[in-house]
């Protein structure tokens, strides 16, 4: 790959060098031309040479460049030949080789060969637990959904969570016990960790790193190990959690607590910077808590407000009625600011930031007034724990506490302020006090901020014991290092965000032969049965009253522990006192964890690599996010290198401009840079341990300056433009509540232009099930959540970096980002975009090989075996959703990779020269009709869910059968928010829109974005 | 211009062309008959690790498919038995017979019979059983006479033209639930009366059947 990529450098080619954006005629040309439309990226209205590939041509890059110089009677002879042969050829299929059939030797009882097994039981990130349902073919795991019985899940699932069985087959993970580079075995690494520990005695010495531990057992284990070694520490460091909710807790209530939202009650919510549905453990809860109070079908229904500061574009914020772009010491200062207003005692007398309104400000402490008690301020983990405290204070000033948030003992097993912790532990290290290190899980040699030298520290230990899922950057400077195993191959417990518990199953054995570290405590508690399997049994055998095999059966079924959420406390505020705001700067560095790698313990998972970010559809990269006017102000434009120095250090990123994004902040993904990762992850973008201070994600910009060269990035954002600016085309509908109460019948916003149905094409007839599907835009966060789940669903292949680069990416599902308004503070719109079945398809007739026809079920399907690959269907397909394999981009051979193992049986894979695109899960339904036929009744509404409908954490796509008029996807299109796409074009899609509805403030102008 | 060719070049002409156009007509017969016999191993007996005998156990000893075939009414494949459904019988029946080596050796050592697959569909096909056996396709129909076969061969050359022979018009194969496992049920001679029956009282859709994704997916 990276000669290729050096290769394709070479060229002189726009889509391969890119242009350099002039952002003050870009912004001219929106204020001038633009100010009504709604565009997609910069290249758009700059119309690059770039965009202009992109949007002329439907492939931009038609053929692969020919890798050698063949002339043209060389050419002439090999395909005369060829022919030749190839006739030849055609009269005999080419032996295959014989298959074999492998039956049991004893059949489990459970198992029916080639019908799935679904378990019940959670993945674990960050310490937290979401229920999981994974699907399991004959004993291996090819799939994670939702538990729809899991509080956090309520059956929606994230994409880190979809993506984890490629992780979990990822040949690059650890696969033997090592020391020091030589083999050893498991039994000798335990022998070695108690030796040491049996020679300190007391535990002195001895020192012990985890990630956020929330498991019961995992916690009991560590406790009872800290009894028989007294002088021994545990020490906590996950850069995914944030210390600051328990600190401003801690200061606020004295008390290790943390908040538990109730976004179902909520009528107006506030968010300081708070990603709420996407980041931090209950995210997918809240999501759907929030959706739910914000669908909106008709005049008659109801909904909630969000008002949101923020300093990036997030999810969250994409749906707010007021979103404001402001700096991080702007938040702060508006959250002491309304903490004044609403008479917070001890609140730190700021006064209104310069950059929010005076109306804005009005209008909120307004309707937050209004609704008191049934008003949410809920404070975002990147900022300090002063403001937690405050937002804490204003739920109690507003009588929201007990109302729309209640709190609950921390679900961890020792809440601590992580970072304190580490510089604990690497002071220690540093001061020689350690001889025994073990590491679980946690990678501190890459996650820990440079400034505080872990890996010197670490070589000053005597002996370290790592165990970790990969052998990455920890466990190249450890003595000695374990696989450690994934949470689908083991046994285990772990904690949701409101405590529930739910036991952890494996699905097969681990299957790079890891170890748990329930297995590793054990030992060295000295207990006699050490089997994961065992521990917990025994645990929580302990733990039950009455009939133990009941309890384990039912719990195992469900996914969750009865009653075991953290019950309530009302504790009471204390007067706060001390707060410090953090101080205004001109320009901050704001880290925050890759929205698909997290802290980069997901690089090697080629999905999340290449899964584009929201907002800014990066793949493969980290950049550095500005807002146009701080570029303007630095002088630097999209792909340009920064050089930014700290008070910590220096980096260099590539400039990513954001509309949205507040000005003098820039915002940078963890995650990248890895040294270890493995073969996918290794040396993509760049490493921000630099720049990372302990003292939280915000640290001050002392310089940043432009630096030589340009970095190409690889962004969907200009791949598939519908060209809805050329012609206005109404792509995005979007009106406000009042706007739909004034016109409840027919809202000008959602039909702007009447269109004539053609009648040049007849209809289809139909005489059973028509499947239709509805895409809510008013709930849709732009999440991905949908895009990995159909990857995982539908074996959809990642193409590098350099095939992004040619928009060749494969995802079967995209959603568009469109922005509205200027470019600094622009409104967003998400549009998730797939096949649209249309029922009179423009595809279909100009296919030369009949491979993609329109079925009786109304499902326009595409045949892979007739596929030969002209490309017609693509060029034809007005919303650009089909899909075209250049190269071998699939593993056709399941003994080639064991990442073909997380294929699904259910899909065929396909091969290069084949065409392909939604096929709305043709084989669940398959499955539901089979099943329905063997029981002589039809197809229930609900029985088919698309992977990404299952997956989607708002519920805003909602798929069934259309000739059931109350199926739930017949009543979603009654609504009089449904609008087709391109409906000038009479394609008659069988996927339609619900209009975005807002419900901005009466006192604020709806159109000004505040 | 000067003749360059001899009269009788014309007939070599006319005869190439008569010959080619008969050329081609051959193919047209014989492919045909080639892809669906020779070249899908119709009627050529697979080789087995153990020389199973259908005719021994449905015919004689009267087995039903389904003891061994397990999963055939309720999913995709029909499942090839596990080692231990051969020894309920066979840890009493015929013990120590030289025959049976490949079985014992499984059973002894946890390991399983690699049995050479006999159907075999590409990658791109979905097949059901469940799905055909509730609508009244009998073994026999798709798999032939396997109850007198002393080994096991194809008896359909299972190409798309001949799933399509059925899938346009079930009513010609079709018959009651309650004779899908019968192996000596012959087809009525009133078939195509009995077949629409079927297909109106299974509630096959037909137009359905056609569908590229009722098999591709």
């Amino acid at each position: 790959m990276n000669d290729a990529h050096e290769r394709a450098t070479d060229r002189s080619d726009p889509l391969v060098q890119g242009e350099r954006l002039d952002l003050a005629s870009i912004r001219a040309r929106l204020e001038r031309e633009r100010g009504e439309g709604f565009w997609r990226s910069l290249d758009e209205i700059a119309e690059t040479h770039e965009f202009q590939e992109f949007m002329r041509k439907e492939f931009p890059r038609q053929a692969a460049p020919l890798e050698s110089s063949l002339d043209r009677r060389a050419f002439l002879k090999l395909l005369g030949a060829s022919m030749a042969l190839a006739g030849l050829a055609a009269c005999a299929r080419p032996p295959a080789p014989r298959e074999q059939i492998v039956p049991y030797v004893r059949q489990p009882e459970e198992i029916t060969p080639g019908k799935p097994l679904f378990f019940a039981t959670a993945v674990v990130e960050g310490g937290y637990a979401e229920g999981v349902l994974a699907e399991s073919h004959q004993g291996r795991p090819t799939r994670v959904e939702g538990n729809p019985d899991h509080p956090a899940s309520l059956g929606a699932i994230a994409p880190t969570v979809s993506a984890t069985v490629l992780s979990l087959y990822d040949p690059d993970r650890s696969q033997s016990v090592l020391e020091r580079g030589s083999a050893r075995t498991w039994e000798q690494y335990v022998a070695a960790l108690r030796e040491a520990l049996e020679a300190s005695s007391d535990g002195s010495g001895v020192r012990l790193l985890t990630e956020t531990i929330t498991s019961p057992t995992v916690g009991q284990q560590l406790r009872r190990l800290l009894e028989a070694y007294p002088n021994a520490r545990w020490h906590q460091w996950d850069p995914l959690r944030s210390d600051a909710p328990l600190a401003g807790a801690r200061s606020a209530y004295g008390e290790d607590l943390v908040p538990v939202y109730d976004l179902g009650a909520a009528d107006v919510v506030l968010s300081l910077d708070a990603d709420f549905t996407n980041r931090g453990p209950g995210r997918l809860r809240y999501a759907r808590d929030f959706a739910r109070r914000r669908r909106v079908r008709s005049a008659e229904d109801d909904m909630n407000r969000l008002w949101q500061v923020e300093s990036t574009p997030s999810p969250t914020g994409s749906l707010a009625d007021h979103r404001l772009p402001l700096a991080p010491a702007d938040i702060a200062a508006l959250a002491g600011y309304l903490a004044t207003e609403f008479g917070v005692a001890g609140a730190p007398s700021t006064g209104l930031p310069e950059r929010v309104p005076e109306a804005w400000a009005e209008a909120l402490i307004d309707d937050l007034r209004e609704h008191a008690g049934r008003s949410l301020v809920i404070a975002g983990l990147d900022q300090t724990p002063a403001v937690h405290a405050l937002a804490y204070a204003l739920n109690e000033a507003l009588g929201n506490a007990g109302e729309t948030v209640r709190f609950v003992a921390s679900p961890e097993a020792a809440p601590t302020v992580q970072a304190d912790d580490l510089a604990d532990l690497s002071a220690a290290m540093q001061a020689g006090d350690v001889h025994t290190l073990m590491i679980i899980g946690a990678n501190p040699a890459y996650t820990a901020p440079a400034a505080l030298r872990f890996d010197e520290a670490m070589a000053l230990v005597e002996r370290s014991f790592h165990l970790g899922q990969g052998f990455d950057e920890t466990a190249a400077l450890a003595t000695w290092h374990a696989p450690q195993a994934h949470v689908l191959e083991t046994w285990g417990d772990a904690r949701a965000f409101d405590g529930t518990v739910t036991l952890t199953q494996p699905l097969f054995s681990p299957f790079y032969g890891g170890r748990s570290e329930l297995e590793l405590f054990a030992a060295l508690l000295g207990e006699a049965r050490t089997n994961p399997y065992d521990v917990i049994r025994d645990a929580w055998r302990a733990r039950v009253e009455g009939d133990f095999d009941a309890f384990w059966q039912r719990t195992l079924y469900r996914g969750v522990v009865d009653d075991s959420a953290s019950s309530e406390r009302s504790p009471t505020l204390q007067p706060l006192s001390g707060l410090e705001l953090p101080p205004d700067a001109e320009l901050v560095l704001h880290v925050v964890p890759d929205p698909s790698l997290a802290d980069g313990r997901h690089a090697n998972n080629g999905w999340l690599q290449e899964l584009p970010r929201p907002f800014t559809k990066l793949t493969w990269d980290n950049a550095a996010i500005l807002a146009p006017a701080t570029a303007q102000a630095l002088g630097v434009s999209k792909e340009d290198r920064l050089a930014i120095t700290t008070t910590e250090g220096e980096v260099t990123l590539p400039v990513w401009v954001q509309p949205g994004q507040a000005p003098g902040v820039i915002s940078a993904w963890l995650g990248y840079g890895r040294r270890a990762a493995g073969r996918v992850g290794n040396g993509v973008g760049v490493d921000l341990a630099p720049v990372r201070s302990l003292a939280g994600p915000v640290t001050r910009v002392s310089g940043a300056t432009r630096a030589r060269g340009r970095h190409r990035l690889a962004t969907t954002q200009p791949h598939h433009n519908l060209d809805g600016t050329g012609e206005r085309r109404h792509i995005v509908r979007a009106g406000t509540l009042a706007e739909l109460r004034a016109e409840p019948d027919y809202p000008t916003f959602v039909h702007p232009v009447a269109h004539h149905e053609s009648d040049i094409f007849p209809d289809w007839p139909y005489d059973s099930y028509q499947w239709g599907m509805v895409i809510d835009m008013t709930v849709c966060t732009g999440c991905n959540a949908c895009v990995t789940a159909c990857q995982s669903e539908n074996n959809i292949p990642i193409v590098g970096k350099d095939q992004v680069l040619v928009g060749r990416e494969m995802h079967w599902i995209r959603v568009d980002a469109y922005h509205h308004g200027g470019l600094d503070d622009p409104a967003f719109y998400h549009m998730p975009m797939a096949c649209q079945h249309c029922e009179k398809a423009p595809c279909e007739p100009v296919c030369p090989v009949a491979a993609t026809v329109h079925d009786s079920e109304g499902l326009n399907v595409m045949v892979y075996n007739r596929c030969v690959g002209t490309r017609y269907c693509a060029n034809n397909c007005p919303y650009k959703v089909r899909r075209f394999n250049y190269l071998q981009y699939a593993e056709l051979s399941t003994n080639a990779s064991e990442l073909s193992l997380a294929n699904n049986p259910e899909v065929t894979v396909r091969s290069r020269g084949v065409m392909e695109k939604c096929t709305y899960c043709t084989q669940r339904i398959n499955a539901a009709r089979i099943q329905a036929g063997n029981e002589g009744r039809r197809i229930r509404d609900g029985e088919v869910v698309t992977a990404c409908q299952s997956a989607c954490p708002t519920e805003a796509i909602v798929f069934g059968d259309l000739a059931d008029e109350r199926s739930s996807v017949s009543q979603a299109k009654r609504s009089v928010l449904d609008f087709a796409l391109l409906e000038e074009l009479n394609t008659v899609p069988r996927t339609t829109y619900l209009a975005r509805v807002s419900n901005p403030h009466p006192a604020l102008d709806p159109n000004g974005g505040a | 211009m000067p003749q360059h060719f001899p009269p009788n070049t014309n007939a070599f002409v006319r005869w190439a062309i008569l010959g080619g156009g008969a050329f081609v007509v051959a193919l047209l017969v014989a492919l045909p008959i080639f892809a669906r016999t020779m070249n899908n191993a119709v009627g050529v007996p697979v080789a087995q690790p153990i020389d199973f005998a259908h005719n021994l156990h449905s015919a004689q000893l009267g087995i039903d498919c389904r003891y061994c075939h397990t999963t055939v009414e309720v999913a995709a494949s029909a499942n090839v038995p596990a080692s231990e459904t051969c020894m309920t019988c066979h840890s009493q029946v015929r013990v120590g017979s030289p025959q049976l080596e490949a079985l014992w050796t499984s059973w002894e050592n946890d390991q399983a019979v690699r049995w050479n697959r006999v159907h075999d569909m590409p990658d791109y096909v979905y097949f059901n059983h469940s799905a055909h056996i509730t609508n009244g396709v009998g073994c026999s129909t798709c798999h032939g006479l396997v109850d007198q076969m002393d080994g096991i061969w194809k008896t359909e050359p299972m190409t798309m033209g001949w799933c399509m022979e059925c899938h346009r018009a079930p009513e010609r194969f079709l018959r009651p639930r309650s004779e899908v496992f019968n192996m000596a049920y012959r087809p009525p001679s009133d078939q195509l009366v009995l077949g629409s029956e079927l297909v109106a009282a299974y509630h096959i859709d037909t137009d359905v059947l056609i569908q590229c994704s009722v098999c591709h997916r």
